[in-house]
Parts: structure tokens; sequence; C-alpha cells
């Protein structure tokens, strides 16, 4: 009885406990970073939710009083309405420029390779850098100022008018479009050759092909792209902060200033309110996105 | 015979349309850069005179000639031998980045490992985790991340920046696409050979993933050595900020020395991206690649 007990089931034990603890190899593995995201990103995130519905101290509850001052905030509404104006236009501005700059690339093949890494340096090039040439360039008395006049032009002041707006976009595609090119190069040429051969052999001309075999091929591609095409957006504070410091122009008073306002009047309660606003916002947006790009495969 | 030579010349006419625009778009990063090699080399008084309409607040326009008037090492010198501040924030920088990317990789790459090779219950809840997390601009964790540090005593040290920027999904994400090419059948020989999973993920998952693990650090450098706003964030102590932060506050009083220090700051982005760009490259590709 005993033997037969050794022999049948102390085996079946012995292989269950070494299936948990082969179970248990990948959530071991995950552990540390699962860890530190938690202790660092999502459990104060919840926090956060919760602070965004309790008054400064933390400890009452004030319903969606945070909210309501949040949204009524006039500071809150000019930076939305900026931070939305930017992104509709510099996020579809960047997609097509860098698809139009990767099919050109690709179109003239082997020495267009220098573009590629071309466009992809102002990724290295520190921001400060960028902010120094910036200032010289675009200062109502800076080096493009300075040409205008002398070529009898009017002068802009750049930095300290609309025109903040559209120098904030260039600087976005300027710095982003080798990133984008990057991600359409690699979609183009997922399309397989045959498809074109076949488009052609149809009697479609460059157009054609362009619409019916070009685009719905990158189609699966465009989704993450717009995507990190959006999160690289949120980085272009960096240069706003830099040229035109903590309070710029109007134009281009972004939610990014606005938080970091908010931040350091340690505005606590309104700040939580407004992640999670933002986040829900880009969630909204992105979400619905990632599962149209999963249901493209 | 007529024909193919207007083929020709519509071939080459094509390629010049083609290049033109490229042709363009580079010389907006050419010029810059040039500009900023320049800006190195011109002495103070040219600088001053030229540049100090835009920078300083004086009289007339900025003018930024293409090469100096009469070029010298003097600035950079004087930066590299004779600015001990410069070398406290290029070494803050270093103290900032250098931790932040080799902790990303080593808490990065088990969890990639595991998410993209390894079968497990709740796995695709966690890809879609990571990638929420990655999408998440900074602003949105910023009070949050403020608040950990807070708690943890964390606030006004370099760990305040360092540890949230370990743990971050970004490069998670890019290393789980860089394992995704391990092929399978190699790791079954090597559980048949009695490798445990970590020796897998030592002998055969780094070597093979290499690409993907050079991607998350080069990307992870070249993001952590721009970082403006978790620096700002965390960081009141201006003798703790990296070069970064600093760099254009003093450009007004300190024109020369700003100038090389910006070029002092473009070289290791510089080489990273020289000795490196095929993998940043890669890593871009995989950021955008399907499941």
């Amino acid at each position: 009885m005993s033997g037969k007990s050794r022999l049948f089931y102390k085996p079946r034990k012995a292989g269950r406990t070494r299936k948990s603890a082969r179970a248990a190899v990948p959530w071991l593995f995950c552990a540390p970073s699962l860890l530190g995201l938690g202790i660092f990103t999502l459990f104060p995130f919840l926090d956060a939710v919760r602070r965004g519905f309790t008054d400064a101290m933390g400890a009452r509850f004030v319903g969606l009083k945070n909210f309501a001052s949040v949204l009524e905030n006039a500071a809150f509404r000019l930076a939305a309405a900026n931070t939305a104006r930017f992104l509709a236009v510099c996020v579809p501005l960047l997609l097509a420029v860098s698809l139009l700059m990767a099919l050109a690339v690709r179109a003239l093949a082997g020495a267009a390779r220098v573009f590629e890494t071309t466009l992809l340096l102002p990724m290295a090039v520190p921001v400060a850098g960028i902010a120094l040439l910036w200032q010289a360039l675009f200062h109502k008395s800076g080096v493009i100022n300075g040409a205008l006049s002398a070529l009898g032009l009017e002068t802009v002041d750049f930095m300290g008018s609309g025109a903040a707006f559209w120098v904030l976009v260039g600087t976005y595609v300027w710095k982003n479009v080798g990133y984008n090119m990057v991600l359409w190069i690699a979609g183009l040429d997922a399309i397989p050759d045959s498809l074109y051969e076949a488009a052609r052999v149809d009697g479609a001309g460059v157009w054609r092909c362009f619409w019916c075999v070009t685009l719905p091929g990158v189609l699966p591609t465009l989704f993450l792209t717009a995507a990190l095409s959006l999160l690289n957006a949120c980085k272009v504070f960096r240069e706003a902060y830099l040229v035109g410091g903590a309070y710029p122009h109007d134009s281009i008073y972004l939610l990014q200033h606005l938080f970091n306002n908010w931040f350091r009047e340690l505005d606590v309660g309104r700040l939580c309110a407004a992640a999670v606003l933002l986040a829900a916002a880009l969630l909204g947006v992105l979400l619905p996105m990632q599962k149209l790009w999963g249901d493209a495969e | 015979m007529k024909n193919k030579k207007m083929t020709h010349s519509f071939q080459r006419l094509r390629r010049v349309f083609l290049a033109l625009p490229l042709l363009l778009a580079s010389l907006t990063v050419w010029l810059p850069l040039w500009w900023m090699a320049m800006g190195a080399l011109t002495p103070l008084d040219e600088l001053t005179a030229t540049l100090g309409p835009a920078l300083m607040g004086r009289e007339g326009y900025a003018l930024w000639p293409l090469l100096p008037s009469w070029p010298t090492l003097s600035p950079l010198v004087e930066l590299l031998l004779d600015t001990p501040e410069f070398f406290a924030m290029f070494w803050n920088t270093c103290v900032l980045v250098l931790p932040q990317v080799l902790g990303q990789l080593l808490v990065g790459i088990p969890a990639a490992w595991a998410l993209s090779r390894l079968r497990f219950r709740g796995q695709g809840a966690l890809k879609t985790l990571y990638l929420v997390l990655m999408l998440l601009p900074f602003q949105v964790t910023m009070v949050s991340a403020y608040l950990a540090a807070d708690r943890l005593g964390l606030l006004d040290t370099v760990w305040a920046v360092i540890l949230p920027g370990i743990f971050g999904a970004f490069p998670v994400f890019i290393m789980t696409k860089g394992f995704d090419v391990v092929p399978a059948a190699l790791l079954e020989a090597a559980s048949l050979d009695g490798a445990g999973p970590l020796g897998t993920l030592v002998r055969i998952g780094v070597p093979l993933g290499m690409p993907g693990v050079l991607s998350a650090a080069v990307l992870g450098f070249l993001e952590a050595w721009n970082a403006i706003e978790q620096p700002m964030a965390f960081l009141q102590t201006k003798a703790l900020w990296p070069l970064s932060l600093y760099l254009p506050q003093i450009a007004a009083q300190r024109l020369g020395l700003a100038m090389s220090a910006s070029l002092v700051m473009l070289a290791p982005a510089a080489l990273i991206f020289r000795f490196g760009q095929q993998y940043l490259t890669l890593g871009i590709q995989s950021s955008g690649l399907k499941e």
C-alpha cells in the first residue's frame, strides 16, 4: 500500500509543485518591474484619483467640486483649448509630412538613407541647445527678423504673438519627423511587392497604386504611429518652456504649462482632478484606437 | 532610342523632384547644428555683437554668420579647464541618467522576457497595462509621482528622478518586441537540456534579444539626457540640477559658456547616435510593430 502510494501519488504531488513553481516564474520575472510601477505610478495614481474627490488635505470627500473648479478655471480652459488645437494641427501634419518623406526616401533608395539619418538627428540634439538656438532665431530682434528687415519686409514678434503657435508646431514636426519616418518606412516595407505588381497589371497608375495599395497597406502602422505622435506631442513642452518660460504667449499656453504652474503652487486637489481628466481624455482617444489597431490585423 | 533618352531624363527629373524636399528638410537640421558648432568656436566679443540683440537684450538685430570671423577654441578650453560648475552640472546629468538607464535594463529585461516568451495567465492584461502606462505622458503621473516621492522621503534627492525613471513602461515595451524574435524551438531545446528559466534568459534570451535591449538603452539614454520635466518637478536644490535645466538659465549672463556647453552636451548624444543609430532605428520600428 505504502509502496503503491509512493509510486503513484508522490511523483504526481512532486509534479504538481514543480508545475506551480513553474507557473510562478513569469510573475517572479515581472515582479521587480511591477513592484516599482506599483509604488511609483499605479498606487500613487489611484491615490491621485481619490484626492481628486477630496479637499486639499485629502481628508474630506467633496464630490465633483475639484473637477468643477478645474473645468470652470479660465486658465484650464485656455490651456485645454490650446492643447486640443495644437494636437489637432500638429499630429495630422506630422503624420502627412513624415509619410511623404518616407515615400520619397524609399523611392530614391540607396544614397537617400543619409536623409533618414539626418532627419533622425534632431532627436539627439539637446533641448537646451535647441532652446538657445530658437531664442537667437525667433526673438523679436532675432536672426530671422534681422533678415526680414534687411529685405525690407515687416518683422514678426514670433514668441510674443499668435506666431508662437506655429513656431511650436514647426519645432514639433522638425523634432519628430525622423522618428515617424522610420515607422512609416517599416510599414511601407511590409507591403508585399506582389500587390503593386497586381495593381499595375490591372492598369493602375501611380496615384491609384498609392490610394488602393499603399494607404490601406500602412493603415495598421497608422494607429500606433498616431499614438506615439500624440505622446511625443506632450514632450514639446520642453522647448515651449525653455523658449517661452512658465507664462508664454497665450496661444501656446498648454496644459503642460498649467500642470507645471499648479504644481509649483502645490494645488494638489485641482492638480489630481486635472490629471484624472487628462488621463481619461487620452485613454478615451487611445484605447478605441488601440482596439481598431488590434482589429486591423 | 529617343524614347529611351526621354525616359532617362524624366527619371532624373523625378529624382530631383523627390530629393528637393528632403534636401530642404535636411538643411533645417544641418544649419542649426552647424551654427551650434560654430557658436562654440566664436570668441565672446563677437558672440555678444552678433547674438547680443536676441539673447542679451542689446539694440539692433541678431545675426548668426556661417563662419566666425576669428575662430577660437578659447571658450571651449575655458569651459573644460576653468569652469568647475560646468563639471558639476555635467556630473549631475550623468548621475541622473546612467543609473536610470542601467536600472531600466536590469528591471525591464526579465519582465520583457516573461511578457514575450513565457506563457502565463494574465499575460494579455499585463501587456495592455504596460501599453497604457507607456502612452500616459509625464503630466498625468507627475502629481502621483510627487506624492509617492514625498511619502518615501525622496523629494529633492536624485532618487526622486531616478527611481520612477527606472520603472518606466516604455523600455519593457521595446524589449518585449526585441525578445519576440527568439525562436520558441530554441527555448524548448534549452529546457530539455535542463536549463532553468533564468539560465535560458541569460544564455539565450539576452544574447539573441540584444538588439532590442540596445534599442531600449539608446532611446532611454536620449530621453533621460534631455529630460526637463522630471528634474524640474522633483529637484529644488539648484546644486542637483542637470545641464539640460541649467543651461538656458545661464545663457544671458554667460553666452560663450552656454554655447560651448550646449555643444559638449550634444557630444555624448551624438556619439550614441553615431554608434547606436541602427538600434535606434530598430527600436523605433519595434515601437510601431503590431503584436
